[in-house]
């Protein structure tokens, strides 16, 4: 008897044990099925990937469905009871597209609730997700061209894969050069956007203003990435062809004028995104300018600006005001971002939705420019807007920069944009920092550049850089 | 009776394995699989590019050759360099410290208080102490504002862009993390002395100097061995400092990449191959540190028998 009961203890322990050991790995696997009976007809929960909280804001604030917005904003709710969750990734280091992958890879095994519905991709990579089955037509979802007519052609173009457009956006990203009126006022004896332009209307006369500021005692630039994407964006060809990494003539000049600037102390050797750089722009910065696009003007250039972020956004606190803009030496474009529906969605009239109230919609887009400042994708509301003569940005302290904006819209040529962009301009700025600091020569940074891209990317085999 | 009593003992075998298997299931999912098949796929090309997935397809040793011709050895050099920039204090500083808290002749007041505060910077996560490290040492941060306000420097030092700062950062945050449980593990082992040697030492007219160097020191050896193989296999496997401290660049020039960093970059891009091989490199090197740490110990021990024995 007492041999008995010994036995069943220890084979019951021993099953306890087997059985936790199973429940971890099968716990998920539980859980999800009952949710799905749970439910019912699956799919009140959208699932939106992005990399901040940009779209987010934009969506809480201009969708006509929304009903209330958690207090952590990770979920919104709309009026029919349906859940968004937002999930947001860093952008940085491939963060976000490498957990997008996994998610995607997984999409088709997910259960209605987890499927993504929508992802947001930027213009760095936009054709790694265009270029694949995971994005859906949205023509498929119901936009008809007639929707789509007052967008930018580029905008469209970028996300157009063999006559298939699969994504749609809200914003055009034309860049400028935004200065500080009160040190273009003491550089140049003016802060008049047109004379400005003027002043600084192609390098040569770009880096003699830099040399005037410096001795002044002011920085051109913040940094060693600033004016980057104003070279990067007039390439001749993308980065990659085939398996050969190709490093435009174009990229090089940015490594010579940047060293230069280096060198003869007309930048701050920041680096895009660091405080420092952050802090150039805010009322202790003695920075004349900075190249931004549309987002960054009205978001982070804003943001930084401000002696007190959490305090009004007015004139009086931190330089808020100070700042105009004009042309630069040279067009270019910076970021975007794209509203994709990823294939398996089980929404789609949601989704379609959102992409026709957020990106086709001529008032609500007229209204998010007007609100936020930012550069909206319609050409007849920004028409209307660059043609009002009564408006201004206060934060530019009453200049109409739509109107500088519209002329740059429709400038942009993304023909050579490409799926490795990002890999690219990331790795080539952080390859060629210790060159610009001084620490290696710029054989070692190309060197440097060749060993970090393919790592990153494994299926290229060799760089090439211009011969002279 | 005879049959029973085999009986018997066949049953109870029969339970000790069923209370052992729990243990080599969770060993067998969890560590021998992958462990064999980090072997295995270091032996193909098996990468992402973008999300179509390349491979597997069997290539021989080209991971392997393109590794040691590739920067693997500058690697392993960066990180035994920051470990030792980390140890030496670090161990000097930890055999101080408990030669002075078990000293009975100093008396020093608040022991445990000292224990708990050097063992502190142990409780801090690595990441966010090197993230606390990035911003104080960062170009607008309080060091560098401090020094100007003193008048020490006009122009701020940018830390994180010279080689000898960025690698004086990591081995100075690993020996501010590990100085106290190292000071902790010695001081048990030196209380772990009989009393008596140090009574005699005393005895004998021995300062302080000679009763650490002849008394202490060989006696903690055991100890001292097992701080030194653990310290490098976990120097050996440094990453989340200098992973965040430059942001996961490894910069100046790569000079702060270490081993796991460059095998997570190979992650990073999904390229199972390339890193598998980081992996099998890493493992064997561990495997050789230690199997010679321990041979040199038994060694040191046959010695010192050999010339007491000499001695005598």
């Amino acid at each position: 008897m007492k041999k008995r009961t010994k036995k069943l203890i220890s084979m019951s322990l021993a099953s306890i044990m087997a059985l936790s050991l199973a429940g971890c790995g099968g716990s998920s696997g539980g859980s999800d099925s009952s949710k799905k009976e749970g439910s019912g007809d699956a799919g009140k929960t959208l699932n939106i990937w992005c990399w901040n909280d940009e779209f987010q804001s934009r969506f809480n604030d201009y969708y006509p469905e929304v009903e209330k917005v958690s207090k952590d904003k990770s979920t919104t709710t709309l009026k029919d009871g349906t859940v968004v969750k937002w999930t947001i990734n860093p952008n940085e280091n491939n963060n976000y597209q490498n957990k997008l992958d996994e998610a995607l890879l997984n999409q088709e095994k997910a259960s209605a609730d987890d499927k993504i519905d929508i992802f947001l991709i930027e213009a760095d990579y936009a054709l790694k997700y265009v270029d694949s089955d995971y994005t859906m037509d949205i023509k498929d979802l119901g936009l008809t061209d007639d929707d789509l007519s007052e967008q930018y052609q580029y905008t469209k173009d970028i996300v157009t894969i063999d006559g298939t457009q699969k994504g749609t956006t809200w914003q055009a990203t034309p860049g400028l050069f935004a200065y500080r009126r009160s040190i273009a006022k003491d550089v140049l004896g003016t802060d008049d956007p047109e004379q400005v332009q003027a002043a600084v209307a192609d390098w040569d006369k770009f880096n003699a203003v830099a040399e005037k500021a410096n001795e002044k005692g002011y920085k051109m630039l913040s940094g060693y990435d600033d004016a980057y994407r104003t070279f990067s964006n007039n390439v001749a060809a993308p980065w990659v062809d085939g398996k050969t990494v190709k490093v435009d003539e174009n990229i090089m000049k940015w490594v010579d004028q940047t060293k230069t600037f280096t060198d003869k102390g007309y930048n701050n050797k920041t680096s895009l995104w660091d405080d420092a750089w952050a802090k150039d722009q805010g009322p202790e910065g003695k920075v004349f300018g900075f190249f931004y696009s549309t987002w960054g003007i009205n978001f982070t250039l804003l943001g930084n600006s401000l002696a007190d972020p959490d305090g009004e956004k007015e004139v009086g606190n931190g330089i808020y005001g100070d700042y105009a803009v004009c042309q630069g030496p040279e067009p270019y474009y910076w970021g975007g971002t794209w509203i994709c529906a990823a294939t398996g969605t089980d929404n789609k009239d949601e989704v379609a939705d959102i992409m026709k109230k957020l990106t086709c919609d001529k008032d609500i887009m007229k209204q998010i420019t007007l609100d936020t400042e930012d550069y909206t994708n319609n050409k007849s509301a920004m028409k209307e807007i660059a043609d009002d003569p009564d408006y201004g940005s206060a934060f530019l302290g009453g200049q109409n920069h739509i109107k500088l904006f519209a002329e740059q819209a429709e400038k942009i040529d993304m023909s050579n944009a490409g799926k490795y962009d990002q890999g690219c301009n990331e790795k080539i700025q952080a390859a060629f920092k210790d060159y610009f600091d001084g620490k290696v020569d710029e054989d070692t940074a190309k060197k440097n550049f060749e060993k970090a891209i393919t790592e990153l990317y494994p299926n290229l085999e060799k760089v090439e850089w211009p011969s002279n | 009776m005879k049959a029973t009593a085999t009986k018997k003992k066949v049953s109870y075998a029969k339970w000790g394995y069923l209370f052992i298997l729990p243990f080599f299931l969770v060993f067998l999912v969890f560590q021998l699989v992958p462990l064999v098949s980090t072997f295995y796929y270091s032996f193909f090309e098996y990468y992402r590019d973008g999300l179509t997935v390349v491979g597997p397809n069997f290539v021989g040793l080209k991971n392997y050759q393109e590794l040691l011709s590739a920067d693997l050895p500058k690697y392993i050099g960066n990180t035994i360099v920051m470990w030792l920039i980390g140890f030496i204090p670090q161990i000097i500083v930890s055999l101080v410290l408990a030669a002075w808290f078990t000293d009975v002749r100093l008396r020093i007041k608040g022991k445990t208080f000292f224990k708990v505060v050097i063992y502190l910077p142990n409780l801090i996560m690595a990441s966010a102490f090197a993230m606390l490290f990035f911003a104080l040492f960062s170009v607008n941060g309080p060091v560098n504002g401090l020094l100007k306000s003193m008048g020490v420097i006009h122009t701020p030092i940018r830390f994180l862009s010279s080689v000898a700062g960025t690698r004086g950062l990591v081995g100075l945050m690993n020996f501010l993390m590990w100085f106290g449980n190292t000071t902790i593990l010695l001081m048990a082992a030196v209380m772990g002395i009989s009393p008596s040697m140090f009574e005699a030492a005393e005895l004998d007219g021995a300062d302080h100097r000679q009763t650490f160097f002849k008394i202490t020191l060989p006696l903690i050896r055991p100890i001292l061995v097992y701080v030194l193989i653990t310290s490098m296999i976990g120097g050996m496997q440094m990453f989340d400092i200098p992973q965040i401290l430059t942001n996961g660049k490894g910069s100046p020039n790569r000079t702060a990449t270490t081993v796991i960093m460059y095998l997570n970059n190979h992650l990073y891009s999904k390229n199972y191959g390339a890193a598998g091989a980081i992996s099998v490199v890493l493992f064997i090197i561990c495997a050789i540190l230690c199997v010679g740490v321990y041979f040199t110990l038994n060694q040191e021990d046959e010695k010192k028998h050999h010339h007491k024995k000499g001695g005598k």
